[in-house]
């Protein structure tokens, strides 16, 4: 059991507080199994703090005057426009495998009319916002993440700090607005290119009714679903912004940091889009 | 040169966006913005089971408004219906609410009368006839076989 700890307890240099506790409690496995989690928990939590001053302070260089404007257009170039091929194929798939999957099913109790809403709401409601997040996240988060993650380690940015400005204003704020600009206009892409995927599946190879098929959708997509779309994909562009840029800012030396760095970056925002959408699907 | 093309993508970036935003909003949602000022009267029902908000009204199997508020007035459903301004309704107009297929949504159905005066904006339409209770008829039917066929034993 000891030795087990105590390895643990090397891992960890960087944590003083655990050095002076082990100092003071020469106790048992037992203090010894309770000091080394209490200083997991006070790093983890101390890390969680570090990330939301980031995110505060960032939010801070988006509202205060001087801003970068031409930073913002190159980014929102970069993450908006370069994006579009991929999330114009990724919605055409997705909406023809809708109708594909949806249409046997809804033929078996006798309502294939209800294709078109079936497809438009699942997708202005759900996937279009989430889809068309982990695409960029993918295509567009990692990227920042790594030129950010380099830019740290060649110790660009220690170079701007010294110039006596401030990187956070020309490296995250440009992106953040970027992002929250971006990403409901690319979710709308996905859901309108989305919804004409499946038009062409369900109306030109099942042959349902083309009336039928973008009738019915008015009478059960309202102005609501479609601002709803748009409040989830803002926020997923404000945490793609924010896991990237914070991951690149805080990677560790050498090109294996910045892999690793860029990993990290695309898993967690990943998997924070999909807790989030939940979070905010059951809030609103 | 280089500087002003990217420029270029951006705005086209951005009013496709926009645009993609005004198709989903427009064609695709049901819009409540143009319809802004419309012809509204009111009808009384002894029953709107399954009626909503936004449901259909019908001339003719035409649509021609939505349902656009329900509450209770008297132990009775008011319901407000949204109409088309072009729309006149006679005074002797039978509102019915109606199924859309054996187990599809209700709707309004509008049966025009042959009165001359027609209903003013915020008026009343007096003839109404309740939505059809499917449950109530199938348990009347079953227990009106019950009472009709005498247990065999006796």
């Amino acid at each position: 059991m000891k030795p087990r700890f105590h390895v643990a307890f090397s891992a960890e240099p960087s944590s003083p507080a655990s050095k002076a506790c082990r100092q003071r409690l020469q106790g048992g496995a037992m203090t010894e199994a309770l000091v080394h989690w209490g200083a997991r928990v006070v790093e983890k939590l101390a890390r969680l703090g570090k990330c939301t001053l980031f995110f505060v302070e960032s939010i801070g260089c988006c509202l205060s005057p001087p801003l970068k404007w031409d930073r913002v257009l190159k980014q929102i170039w970069f993450i908006g426009w370069k994006s579009l091929p991929v999330i114009c194929l990724t919605g055409a798939f997705t909406g023809m495998v809708l109708a594909l999957q949806g249409h046997p099913t809804l033929r078996r109790v006798g309502s294939e009319a209800f294709l078109g809403p079936l497809v438009a709401l699942s997708l202005i409601r759900e996937l279009g916002p989430v889809l068309a997040a982990l695409m960029v996240t993918g295509r567009a988060g990692s990227s920042i993440t790594a030129q950010i993650g380099i830019m740290r380690i060649n110790d660009q940015i220690d170079a701007i700090e010294l110039m006596g400005l401030n990187p956070m204003r020309y490296l995250v704020a440009p992106n953040l607005i970027a992002f929250v600009v971006a990403m409901p206009l690319l979710s709308a892409v996905f859901d309108v290119i989305a919804i004409f995927g499946g038009y062409l599946l369900g109306v030109r190879v099942l042959g349902l009714n083309a009336g039928a098929y973008f009738g019915e959708m008015n009478n059960y997509v309202v102005v609501h679903d479609i601002l709803n779309g748009i409040y989830k994909s803002m926020c997923f562009g404000a945490l793609i912004a924010w896991v990237c840029c914070y991951k690149g800012f805080n990677s560790r030396f050498g090109a294996e940091g910045v892999s690793v760095a860029t990993t990290q970056a695309v898993v967690n925002a990943s998997v924070l889009i999909l807790v989030w959408d939940y979070l905010l699907t059951s809030l609103i | 040169m280089k500087n002003q093309r990217f420029e270029f993508f951006v705005g086209l970036f951005m009013a496709l966006g926009i645009l993609c935003l005004a198709f989903l909003s427009i064609r695709i949602a049901r819009n409540e913005l143009f319809a802004a000022n419309g012809y509204e009267v009111e009808a009384v029902f002894t029953n709107c089971n399954g009626l909503r908000n936004g449901s259909a009204i019908m001339i003719a199997g035409v649509e021609i408004g939505r349902v656009k508020e329900i509450t209770l007035q008297d132990y009775e459903a008011r319901v407000i219906l949204k109409l088309q301004p072009d729309v006149a309704l006679q005074k002797d107009a039978i509102a019915s609410i109606r199924t859309k297929g054996l187990i599809g949504e209700k709707y309004i159905e509008i049966t025009p009368g042959a009165a001359d005066q027609i209903i003013p904006h915020g008026g009343t339409l007096h003839g109404t006839e309740p939505a059809m209770d499917l449950e109530g008829l199938i348990s009347k039917f079953v227990q009106g076989n019950l009472s009709t066929n005498p247990a065999p034993n006796k």
